[in-house]
């Protein structure tokens, strides 16, 4: 186990090596000049030459790399240009609040979902199966967008159950005042496309030989699918939700913005409005890195939960 | 398995086996689901087409209505009562004993008659409603379709050109160039979809083409990891090692021989791509990051419906979203239809 750690840490260092110089040579040669972006459109020349001399723009281009990779090992990401904010603080002050919204999509997604596709799935066929995959079609071709402007509208202007936006200090009153219409509007989202997928990994299981061996030997529906289906479902559906697990980090960016919640999705979105590179470059590199942590994780807890996974 | 190989071990007598094309043209034609949404998706692209032709929708950037015109089916508008001011009747009062510049009279009337400009009348009413400065809801969700479906088009040809590039070249060769490939392959998956847009977003600004670009260019992964394997699969398969030993050069083999035998595959993940992409350029517009100001797209369409909204003025918002329900709804059943036709062996998943 410990070697297996060790072996996928050491495979980690060129891919994080590949997304820094990735994002190092998209933003130095594909983007707009740092300088003339800092200095604004009345900025003289020699304005200009002072700020790239500050930011070591002048020095050549494998300096400026190293200058770069040393930031990136020491974590000091440095500080953003529009805000003069330092990034890790950036980070420290925005995860809050996104994990406040996300991590009750993630888990409401799982819930709500998992009965329903069970239960579809063992009905395969039905008028209810049918119908429900007609309706997720057409829920699915649906933007995401539309779904939130008329969420807003009917349930924030019209009925007024809701505040429309808005955040508060308190996490408290966040989740029980704020939290609830984006969390609502997301689940629903998510459940036509979940509930699809939930429902191939059921009918793989339902079709395998132990469900017919199962019920052979006289054992009720309910221990069929409960104590043997369900198991074997949940580890693609665990997988599934592994996968998702570094989304949460990086936040619903349009719930962000639409709620006006100060997360990490919305400071994104402004970075990249405000061509603030170290803040896009920083959250690149840092959640490329999570994501992989993330997966390491997961795989690992597979090995504890089911043993007949193999860790190569 | 395929044309070519059965071309080559069929002997000349013998019943020709239908090619794979055939046989999923068959398979299709007996899926009427897959037929309707393939019918409705042509009449889309015939939409796309006249419209970029110029023959529909060309002045839709004509104010041709009142602000925010209801659509023809509700009626007018009942005129507001704004209280305003009586306009007072009679003719005017004769000031020119008094006005210093009454001998200039008419000099200021043949400069004014100059400017003198056409107030085209404008309708109550649009045959779908109008926006905010008048212009027909219709022309405009007919543009923003052709926008819309060009942009996710083209960018699923283009990262279907790149990964099945990248994928061959894999697959193929391995080696060095497999393991680089592999490399950045990891490069491209380590990051976040939607970060990897946003990155190349802040770099390559705005505009038709470069949301083409930048969709292009993040999505290809899925598709060159398919590619790959089926590549690895089939460069050790007998058809092409017997091309290899009549001279055929890697690639030949690569694109002539292997590139027919996968390309089934290649065409239903491409038509899975198109719908992602689509709803992408929507958020990437509405975002202001994707199609620039002068262009019109679903997304940018949303944007401005969302404020209408609060107005009571839905019609653009239900235009928009109407044709990209419809559109996305037909193709992505096509695309299954598509995938059931020429790869039996998923079918019954879904």
């Amino acid at each position: 186990m410990a070697a297996y750690i060790l072996r996928r840490l050491w495979q980690m260092i060129p891919t994080i090596l590949g997304v820094v110089l990735l994002v190092f040579f998209l933003f130095k040669y594909f983007g707009g000049d740092p300088a003339e972006i800092l200095g604004g459109l009345n900025a003289t020349p020699e304005q200009i030459a002072a700020i790239r001399q500050q930011l070591g723009l002048d020095k050549p281009v494998w300096v400026q790399l190293g200058l770069y990779l040393q930031s990136v090992a020491t974590f000091d990401w440095g500080k953003s240009w529009a805000t003069n904010e330092a990034v890790s603080h950036l980070f420290s002050s925005r995860l809050p609040a996104t994990l406040t919204v996300m991590l009750p999509i993630l888990v409401l997604e799982v819930i709500v979902a998992l009965p329903v596709a069970m239960w579809v799935s063992y009905r395969r066929g039905s008028l209810a199966d049918r119908t429900l995959m007609v309706v997720t079609t057409i829920a699915l071709s649906i933007s995401f967008l539309v779904y939130i402007i008329v969420g807003q509208y009917v349930f924030g202007f019209q009925l007024g159950w809701f505040p429309v936006q808005g955040w508060s200090d308190s996490t408290w009153t966040n989740l029980t005042t704020y939290v609830p219409l984006p969390v609502l509007l997301a689940v629903f989202v998510a459940l036509a496309p979940y509930t699809r997928l939930y429902r191939t990994f059921f009918l793989d299981e339902l079709g395998q030989d132990y469900v017919r061996t199962a019920r052979a030997k006289g054992m009720t529906e309910g221990r069929v699918m409960f104590s043997h289906v369900l198991r074997n479902a949940m580890i693609p559906i665990l997988t599934n939700v592994g996968l998702a697990l570094p989304g949460v980090f990086v936040g619903s960016f349009l719930i962000e913005v639409f709620f006006s919640i100060p997360g990490l999705g919305r400071e994104i979105l402004l970075a990249v409005n405000r061509s603030d590179y170290p803040v896009i470059q920083a959250i690149a590199v840092y959640l490329a890195a999570l994501t992989m942590v993330i997966n390491l994780i997961v795989d690992v807890l597979f090995k504890l939960v089911d043993p007949r996974v193999v860790l190569k | 398995m395929s044309t070519a190989s059965h071309d080559v071990v069929a002997p000349a007598a013998a019943q020709r086996s239908d090619g794979v094309w055939l046989a999923a043209w068959r398979r299709f034609k007996a899926d009427r689901v897959g037929l309707v949404s393939a019918c409705v998706v042509l009449a889309f692209i015939v939409l796309v087409a006249v419209s970029a032709l110029g023959w529909v929708a060309k002045g839709w950037q004509d104010e041709v209505g009142v602000a925010n015109a209801p659509p023809t089916l509700l009626g007018p508008r009942p005129a507001e009562a704004t209280g305003a001011i009586e306009v007072p009747k009679g003719p005017n009062a004769d000031l020119s004993a008094v006005d210093p510049l009454a001998p200039r009279y008419a000099d200021i009337d043949a400069a004014a008659s100059k400017y003198r400009t056409t107030d085209a009348a404008k309708a109550d009413t649009l045959p779908m409603g109008g926006d905010r400065l008048g212009r027909d809801v219709m022309s405009k969700a007919i543009k923003g379709t052709q926008i819309s479906v060009f942009v996710g088009v083209l960018a699923a040809v283009l990262a279907t050109l790149i990964g099945t590039v990248l994928g061959a070249l894999g697959g193929f060769f391995g080696g060095k160039v497999g393991d680089f490939l592999e490399w950045l392959y990891n490069v491209f998956e380590a990051i976040p979809g939607i970060l990897l847009i946003f990155a190349f977003a802040a770099v390559f600004g705005r505009g038709i083409g470069t949301v083409v670009l930048i969709l292009g260019l993040a999505g290809w992964t899925g598709l060159y990891r398919q590619v790959r394997a089926e590549f690895m699969k089939h460069s050790g398969r007998e058809y092409v090692r017997a091309a290899e030993a009549i001279g055929a050069s890697s690639t030949s083999r690569m694109f002539k021989h292997i590139l027919p035998n996968i390309s089934h595959v290649i065409l239903v993940r491409m038509s899975l791509l198109v719908v992602g992409f689509i709803k992408s350029e929507v958020i990437l517009s509405y975002l202001g990051l994707g199609v620039g100001v002068e262009d019109v797209s679903w997304g940018t369409m949303l944007a401005e419906a969302q404020s209408e909204l609060i107005l009571g003025y839905w019609w653009q918002l239900a235009a928009a979203t109407g044709f990209m329900a419809v559109f996305v709804t037909a193709f992505s059943l096509m695309a299954d239809a598509v995938r059931d036709a020429l790869d039996p062996k998923l079918r019954g998943l879904e």
